[in-house]
């Protein structure tokens, strides 16, 4: 039956998820503390969550349900978005359940299965409840096998189980598979959500607005007036309290496999039929189909870990002086990479990606680079301070868009220079838009998978950075860099070999 | 802030220009223009809404205050852009003969090719869009619970003088109550044969909701008194039982479906910044607000009320 007060016209109405439950598993990290919890908040607080919404922590902690509350109230207090309201909190506070125990501990599992079933009675969720690991991916396996072993992934009727996971998906292509294989051995491909959270950023999603919804810029956007695009992630931060997890994983495994490959992904796609899930996999899927690496690795990618330094005025250690890194460590906190694009579109258009820590300031951006006018019909001189006209596309912080172009010097020569036209998504909507965390965390709820990578999707990134982390392993040690400084010489080079620059972001 | 006294409209356009050269020309991003038309008691509440809405829809916001209308013409104004907002703002204070012309100051001050919305944060007139400010504008925002005097004849006014592009904040006030009302059906499809709405004695909010429901529903929607504060209760019968969204205090509800527990859903009585910024977020008509309004001049149609109270005499 249809619902007689819907109606397609009405935009007023928010979409509001169901009767449901969000289980967390490693309640007590920093993401679900810094993040999950908080956008849990916001939503309520948004009037997004249904009414008898009920948040399930798990973890290995002697805690009761009020303890929970505790930590909860706690994280939402110091973290959350918008502000405090006591009645937001009282929709939420009777829906909090602490379950202690370990993975492998059958009994835990089982208070678990009685107390999802507890609040389907008490609360009313319906039998909805939605799994988040946000656990390290060893332990997967024994959480989705606990799942299906207490019957908890499995649902009746109309009723719906999702699976909520992060990255790391895997550090190769085979162990993506594995994973892979864990996850659907047990939950159907739809049921599974993978989190990049720069997919819920409202900047990443304005790319294909922007793309897509302006005459101005598609027919640009190709091999004809396209020089080349320069994707960069850059950190200030070193590694902090992540060494357990970094070392052996390095730059290009951390963020170059999900992040910028998806990135670049939206940036080089084709426009797709419609913006449902199915259809931007394909289109993205075909980008990262057609990938091809440059014949010589050496030449066109770099890598190195950073040393010493100052950086931003205080004096940092080098990687392997931090804490729990070994001194022989090989693992690259800098990752630069060329990929070309065999289509129509991008054939002979390079793709240069990095990310890094420790470096000059923390920005992550996508440069679209246009070729140089093929005819100035000014003097060699007037032209000196022009370069090449730029789109850039900044995702993180200060979120905007900027363009760059030619314009004239005032006075009597004709001399010109480079101005750029500047659009602060971030200076006034960010304050109201929402948290990735929080549009994520509603469309598992809805059920709604466009912004969530499919496996397949997880694999074809493995395929294009595998041969290349292999290629690192099997030459030698990385270069260096000093902390706060923007790379390594090599990565200078590798651009100049084309003939380019990498861009001060 | 600059103070300007017996000044034009260019005068002000160019205190813009200069305001933004002295900020070092930052990127502003605008995407509207917002004039509000406002007595001086109410002018400054109403340009602090209209600046904190405008943290999400960047705008130039110019502030309208009608003085009184004899003696000679004059235009005052008080010209900032944003520190701690985004977007330009002007407070402008029309006497005698020019606040009879007020389109003629805002014309010359409207952003380029961009959508104009003008809001009455109190009093509006009888029919926004016939208003010389109004026509210039693609959305009128009426308040009519912020009317001085007589709310409900005021919105029965908007309701048979609508016209595409108003809308009204005691509209926008009952947002989260459909929403969790549609909600409540989303997951209990079940057929709804009668309706009750609960307010306090005078709300127009109150009313649109009853006429939204009967709307939508097809069914009579009885609107019930009770102490408020603002809407208390909305209860719709079905086979089932009833299903029912109570709250007491203007900040906490309880959803009753039957055949589940009660849950407790936070239902605050929104700020006016809010109300606007949720307002300014579609420009184009609100179809369901028409259809509401249409529902509601049916009702109130002098036919109707005769009809209505022939059957009543026949009754009695």
């Amino acid at each position: 039956m249809r619902n007689p007060l819907r109606d397609p016209q009405d935009r007023r109405l928010p979409k509001i998820a169901g009767p449901c439950s969000l289980v967390i598993f490693g309640v007590t990290g920093d993401l679900a503390r810094k993040k999950l919890m908080p956008a849990v908040y916001d939503l309520a607080n948004r009037g997004l969550l249904p009414p008898g919404f009920s948040l399930v922590g798990f973890a290995r902690r002697d805690w009761a349900d009020q303890d929970f509350a505790q930590i909860v109230h706690d994280a939402v207090r110091e973290h959350s978005r918008t502000e405090f309201r006591e009645e937001v909190w009282r929709q939420l506070a009777e829906g909090f359940r602490f379950v202690p125990g370990d993975f492998n501990d059958d009994e835990a599992f089982d208070a678990l299965r009685r107390t999802v079933e507890e609040l389907d009675k008490a609360r009313g969720t319906g039998g909805n409840h939605a799994f988040y690991l946000s656990i390290p991916p060893r332990f997967f396996a024994d959480v989705i096998g606990q799942l299906k072993e207490h019957g908890l992934a499995t649902s009746e009727g109309d009723s719906w189980r999702r699976v909520v996971v992060e990255k790391p998906f895997g550090s190769d292509l085979e162990t993506a598979r594995e994973l892979n294989a864990v996850i659907s051995e047990v939950f159907p491909p739809e049921s599974v959500f993978r989190i990049d959270h720069y997919l819920g950023k409202e900047t990443v999603q304005n790319i294909l607005a922007m793309r897509f919804s302006n005459t101005l810029f598609e027919p640009i956007w190709n091999a004809n007036y396209v020089d080349h695009v320069q994707i960069t992630m850059a950190e200030d931060i070193g590694i902090g309290g992540r060494a357990g997890y970094y070392d052996g994983i390095g730059a290009a495994r951390d963020v170059i496999q999900n992040h910028l490959l998806q990135l670049m992904a939206l940036t080089a796609m084709e426009e797709p039929t419609s913006f449902d899930a199915k259809n931007l996999r394909v289109e993205k899927q075909k980008v990262l189909e057609s990938v091809v690496l440059p014949r010589r690795l050496d030449l066109t990618t770099a890598r190195a870990q950073y040393t010493e330094g100052w950086a931003g005025g205080v004096k940092v250690p080098g990687y392997t002086q931090e804490q729990d890194i070994p001194k022989s460590s090989r693992t690259e906190t800098y990752a630069a990479i060329t990929l070309n694009i065999e289509s129509r579109r991008w054939a002979g258009v390079p793709f240069y990606i990095r990310a890094g820590k420790r470096l000059g300031r923390r920005v992550t951006e996508v440069a679209v680079v246009f070729k140089r006018a093929p005819h100035l019909p000014f003097h060699d001189t007037s032209t000196e301070e022009l370069t090449q006209n730029a789109l850039v596309i900044r995702v993180q912080p200060d979120e905007g868009v900027t363009m760059r172009f030619g314009s004239k010097v005032p006075g009597t020569a004709m001399e010109i220079r480079d101005v750029t036209m500047d659009f602060a998504y971030g200076g006034s909507f960010t304050e109201t838009s929402p948290e990735a965390y929080e549009r994520l965390i509603l469309d598992v709820l809805l059920g709604e998978p466009p912004l969530f990578p499919r496996h397949e999707e997880v694999e074809l990134s493995w395929k294009i950075l595998d041969p290349i982390v292999q290629y690192w392993a099997a030459h030698g040690k990385p270069d260096t860099y000093e902390a706060g400084t923007w790379g390594p010489p090599t990565a200078d080079r590798m651009l100049a070999r084309d003939g380019r620059a990498w861009r001060r972001p | 802030m600059i103070e300007m006294t017996g000044t034009t409209a260019s005068a002000i356009a160019a205190e813009f220009v200069r305001a933004r050269r002295r900020a070092g020309s930052p990127a502003m991003g605008m995407v509207m223009t917002l004039v509000f038309v406002v007595d001086e008691e109410d002018a400054e509440a109403a340009m602090q809404a209209a600046r904190t809405a405008s943290r999400e829809h960047p705008a130039r916001v110019l502030g309208i205050i009608l003085g009184d209308a004899r003696g000679a013409a004059r235009v005052d104004a008080q010209v900032g852009i944003g520190s701690g907002w985004t977007g330009e703002t002007a407070m402008i204070r029309l006497r005698g003969e020019v606040t009879r012309h007020p389109e003629s100051v805002v014309v010359p001050l409207l952003l380029p090719d961009s959508p104009v919305v003008v809001w009455w944060p109190t009093r509006a007139p009888d029919q926004p869009a016939e208003h010389p400010l109004g026509r210039l504008a693609r959305r009128r925002i009426t308040d009519t619970a912020a009317t001085p005097r007589n709310k409900a004849k005021a919105m029965l006014t908007q309701c048979h003088h609508y016209a595409p592009g108003n809308s009204d904040l005691a509209w926008t006030r009952i947002t989260h109550w459909r929403a969790l009302l549609a909600a409540a059906l989303d997951q209990h499809p079940a057929k709804v044969t009668a309706a009750t709405v609960s307010a306090e004695r005078i709300s127009p909010s109150a009313d649109l909701l009853s006429a939204w429901l009967a709307d939508r529903l097809h069914v009579k929607v009885e609107r019930t008194t009770s102490e408020g504060p603002g809407i208390t209760e909305v209860s719709l019968e079905t086979k089932g039982g009833p299903i029912s969204l109570v709250r007491q205090d203007g900040k906490l509800a309880t959803l009753s479906v039957p055949g589940e527990p009660d849950r407790p859903v936070a239902l605050k009585r929104r700020d006016i910044d809010e109300l606007l910024a949720e307002e300014l977020r579609h420009l184009d008509p609100d179809d369901v607000y028409a259809s509401t309004v249409k529902k509601m001049a049916r009702t109130d149609s002098p036919s109707r009320r005769a009809r209505s109270t022939r059957r009543a005499k026949t009754a009695s």
